[in-house]
């Protein structure tokens, strides 16, 4: 990756683009699915995007040592034969980091594990993980990799916290667990209901958008 | 056998756990595909057939490999292997002998690998019935009864999102967000369908 003068973009860049101007559910808009159904609760966003952070790690550096190293071992016509089935092996790689995080989980963490259920082994469905090794791994080194990644999984937790915290909060009337508002507050239990997640993040996309536009809109949030 | 027990799974799995509506599985097609009632009905259609039809091989799978070699670990990379190489086999099959029904599905049959509703229920079925009485055929009702909630769904969004073509929505949420809004409001009304819980 390089930027518009053809030198190598500063390693700072690679991380931060993951947060704002690539990031991956309010830019990119990948991986819905577990976005909008984990961010019930503040615990179980900062749950599912650390999982989700270790796949991404896991595979981006793999997928990128492996093929800087079958770059160098194979001939061009070998590596094009490589490059054509690249899909099936980018998505054992993922199923493999998934099943470490799914086992870690359930044996670590089986109140969280218990609660995020279906979607701990779903992250290998994730668009981001596929996306990310696809569009960047693939073609880059394992520093700028491992920043990448860094970067997308820090950008998505990030985003499933913004979420989470609007449904928790105004939904159980709680922040972290911790009740905010008084004994009086009745909470608004459609927001921590499904349809709560497609409203708030229709609306978040909305607001993003018109922030977008009125200032001037230059790519980045 | 107990058909009421089956017909409850297939209640449950397409209205009451409707996939989109309730669990979020299956959103970027969702999406992405119903700009238009006919692509929609394509693509549900490809949904039905695959998720039906993976849930008895993810079985086979699960039952005759996987147990006796004491590896059920490793189910996760087992079931997407699995999905991925049918899905493939469907479209050359498809392809050579029923062109019809090819030129019906072709475009959408690649997108399904990673559409995250066939992982999902299978996922489920191995969560939820392996091991039970009659596991295949509640298993085969699973996903049917979860393709056909997947192609409800996105046929009453391509319907709505059809007319809200010629609507008045504001700059700012045209597009993505008033499509996320109108899935929230239908969400609401799937609410209702809690109460059938049988």
């Amino acid at each position: 990756m390089s930027d518009a003068n053809g030198r190598p973009a500063g390693c700072w860049k690679e991380f931060a683009k993951g947060i704002f101007s690539q990031n991956p559910i309010f830019v990119i808009v990948l991986g819905l699915c577990p976005t909008l159904a984990v961010s019930v609760s503040i615990e179980n966003a900062l749950g599912m995007g650390a999982a989700a952070t270790f796949v991404l790690l896991g595979s981006n550096i793999v997928i990128a040592a492996l093929m800087a190293l079958l770059g160098k071992m194979l001939s061009p016509e070998m590596l094009a034969q490589v490059k054509k089935i690249r899909i099936p092996i980018y998505i054992v790689i993922i199923a493999s980091f998934v099943t470490i995080v799914d086992l870690l989980m359930n044996g670590f963490a089986p109140a969280l594990y218990a609660r995020l259920g279906l979607y701990v082994p779903l992250i290998v469905v994730n668009c981001i993980v596929l996306g990310r090794a696809e569009a960047f791994a693939a073609s880059n080194g394992v520093i700028a990799s491992t920043l990448d990644a860094l970067g997308m999984g820090l950008g998505f937790t990030l985003a499933m916290l913004l979420l989470s915290t609007v449904r928790e909060v105004i939904g159980a009337g709680k922040f972290y667990g911790y009740p905010v508002f008084g004994p009086g507050y009745s909470p608004m239990l459609i927001l921590t209901l499904a349809p709560g997640a497609l409203l708030t993040f229709g609306l978040f996309m909305g607001l993003f958008r018109h922030l977008k536009n009125t200032r001037g809109g230059n790519g980045s949030l | 056998m107990d058909l009421f027990e089956l017909f409850s799974i297939f209640i449950g799995v397409s209205l009451v756990h409707n996939f989109i509506f309730c669990q979020f599985l299956g959103l970027c097609p969702y999406i992405g595909v119903t700009e238009r009632t006919s692509s929609a009905v394509g693509m549900g259609m490809a949904v039905i057939f695959v998720m039906t039809l993976t849930s008895a091989i993810t079985w086979a799978v699960y039952e005759w490999v996987l147990v006796p070699c004491g590896i059920t670990y490793l189910y996760i990379i087992a079931f997407i292997l699995v999905i991925a190489a049918f899905v493939q086999l469907v479209e050359m099959f498809l392809q050579k002998s029923v062109p019809a029904l090819y030129r019906a599905l072709g475009i959408y049959l690649p997108l399904i690998t990673t559409n995250c509703a066939v992982f999902g229920v299978v996922t489920l079925n191995k969560i939820e019935l392996f091991g039970t009485t009659n596991s295949l055929l509640k298993c085969i009702v699973q996903g049917f009864g979860g393709g056909a909630g997947f192609m409800l769904a996105m046929l009453i969004m391509a319907g709505i999102r059809e007319r809200l073509e010629m609507a008045d929505v504001p700059e700012a949420l045209k597009g993505m967000p008033i499509a996320l809004i109108t899935a929230g409001l239908t969400a609401i009304a799937f609410l209702g369908f809690s109460g059938l819980s049988i």
